[in-house]
């Protein structure tokens, strides 16, 4: 076989890609630093294959159009950083709600509020799990590659249709604005999965359904199917309920379509994991910082190793507790005040200490700052 | 418990790791894209490029590091520079301290008055542009083949296709004429350092 082509490509570049590898036909967008080219790239290469881009007046626009999009039948997608994402999060909290598919790219920069433009954060962590207001259950990856980005994004867009609810995908700067030579996976090498279609009468149909998976066909608009689609809690046709018996059933599934095949959700990356006596726990570009401290105190002797998050919502418990079960330690590294921290010192059993390294000045965390912070830890 | 891993770890020795610095405006980001694609069309080597900038359009302290390893580059950044480009005064003050000992120093000298070393190849790049080459705009690409000449990771053929990919309309002359210029007074350069 001919050897693959070697291209340099962008991360923001990367999530077109992977996009336009999932299916994605609709694109709408409000430019924003750090995540602008994402917009460019759509706007360039939807038009060449039949899709469509358009530029909103703002992130609210921009997520209601795409939300549009999705309803009637396509594959659609955002990208932004947090001041946008901010924006949309009323509009998410409907997607959620009205169980509509799609992506939302967010390439993280410093915040709060218009913050840092051109510098790194992980900070959105926790928003991209508790940005709408109530109950659902978000899904969110994150990508610490190149390479990856494109996987994670068509990730991203599989877990959508799936499970018919918006996935956030978490860049940061440095990913987004770093460039790398990667092959692209060939048509046919990913599989891709599509939103499950009614193949009842549309007299029948009812499109909040109760199913064995929880998760209810789907048609587009204009197929025939008519439904009520409304952020207002609803029943199994789509019509406002405030019946007790409704409501309940329909955040069980809001919430239990997702949680109950988490297993299917959850990755992690895990290197020389099977004898570490301590890990790095980080996800984004921090991975990456975290696997070049691996090495380095590999090479000097001690038994460390480096776990990256690639979903970070749901979080994975129990996946978390089987790796680091012969850890005696874990540092958790990100680029904010501490958010993810959290989540492993709920899962972990106690018995394992939980340290933590944070960064907020800006620039990503550095593989010496990591091995340093061992030197407290091993 | 405490330890102290001073002198017992090292830093990474399979990554090349250079940095291209200097004001916003002057073409360091694009110059570290083409040199990344260009390493692409010379060998299968692994290549990662990053940047940091201002938000401001020209002006500030702009830099970009390329990262060239036969292995999976996991930082994404430079460590410990194995070269540095510098531009501007205000970049050699802040990143010299990054370059390695007995690391690669370039300097255009058209804009660099004090140096914390005599251990540096210098040449005009910006003057090189304006008076040479035709136009400012390319002191970018000249620095780009000095780099090539003197570290040889690239060939001149992979640099130039690479510039031209990227340059825009009507200005392939002045590139080409860059990088000719570039190599030649790299190349004279190496001759007198020995």
């Amino acid at each position: 076989m001919a050897d693959k082509e070697r291209v340099l490509v962008m991360g923001n570049q990367a999530c077109v890609l992977g996009a336009i590898y999932a299916g994605l036909r609709f694109f709408a967008g409000y430019p924003i630093t750090p995540s602008t080219e994402v917009a460019e790239g759509c706007a360039r290469e939807l038009p060449k294959i039949g899709g469509r881009f358009i530029q909103m007046e703002d992130e609210i626009g921009s997520i209601a159009a795409v939300i549009g999009a999705s309803v009637s039948g396509l594959k659609a997608m955002t990208a932004t950083s947090g001041p946008g994402y901010s924006l949309m999060i009323e509009n998410l909290g409907y997607a959620y709600m009205t169980e509509t598919p799609l992506v939302v790219i967010n390439v993280q920069r410093g915040g709060p509020s218009t913050g840092l433009p051109t510098k790194v954060s992980q900070s959105d962590t926790m928003q991209a799990k508790w940005g709408p207001h109530g109950d659902y259950t978000a899904i969110t990856v994150a990508p610490s590659t190149i390479g990856e980005t494109v996987t994670e994004v068509i990730r991203a867009f599989n877990l959508a249709e799936r499970f018919r609810t918006p996935v956030t995908v978490l860049l940061d700067e440095v990913l987004g604005h770093s460039r790398q030579i990667i092959t692209l996976p060939e048509p046919g090498e990913i599989e891709i999965f599509d939103r499950v279609k009614p193949t009842c009468s549309p007299e029948e149909f009812e499109a909040f359904a109760m199913t064995p998976n929880m998760v209810s066909p789907m048609p587009a608009y204009g197929e025939g199917y008519r439904y009520v689609c409304t952020g207002l809690t609803h029943d199994t046709k789509g019509f406002t309920t405030n019946k007790s018996e409704e409501i309940a059933p329909k955040m069980y599934k809001l919430r239990h379509k997702i949680i109950d095949y988490q297993d299917e959700i959850h990755k992690m990356r895990a290197e020389k994991m099977d004898d570490a006596e301590v890990a790095f726990i980080s996800y984004g570009s921090v991975a990456r910082a975290a696997l070049q401290a691996t090495d380095i105190v590999r090479k000097a002797g001690y038994k460390v190793g480096a776990l990256q998050l690639q979903t970070i919502w749901p979080f994975p418990d129990e996946k978390l507790r089987e790796m680091c079960g012969k850890c005696r330690a874990v540092v958790v590294a990100e680029l904010n005040m501490g958010q993810i921290v959290h989540e492993v010192r709920r899962a972990l059993p106690p018995d394992i200490e939980v340290h933590e390294l944070q960064r907020y000045d800006g620039e990503i965390l550095t593989p010496m700052q990591l091995v340093n912070k061992l030197e407290e830890v091993l | 418990m405490a330890v102290s891993l001073k002198g017992k770890v090292a830093i990474p020795e399979d990554r090349f790791e250079m940095r291209l610095s200097g004001s916003g405006g002057q073409g360091m980001i694009l110059a570290s894209v083409i040199f990344a694609e260009a390493i692409g069309k010379t060998d299968k080597r692994n290549v990662v490029q990053t940047q940091s900038y201002g938000p401001e359009a020209r002006g500030g302290a702009s830099k970009s590091d390329v990262v060239i390893s036969e292995n999976e580059i996991y930082y994404p950044k430079a460590i410990k520079l194995d070269l540095l480009l510098t531009m501007t005064q205000e970049s050699l003050d802040k990143y010299y301290a990054d370059l390695k000992e007995g690391g690669t120093l370039i300097v255009d000298t058209s804009l660099v008055t004090e140096f914390p070393t005599d251990k540096y190849f210098g040449l005009p790049f910006t003057e090189l542009a304006k008076k040479e080459a035709g136009h400012v705009m390319v002191a970018n690409v000249i620095a780009l083949a000095a780099i090539a000449e003197l570290t040889g990771s690239v060939t001149r053929e992979a640099l130039t296709d690479a510039v031209l990919s990227r340059a825009p309309k009507g200005t392939e002359e002045k590139n080409k004429k860059a990088i000719e210029i570039g190599f030649a007074e790299a190349a004279k350069l190496k001759a007198k350092k020995g």
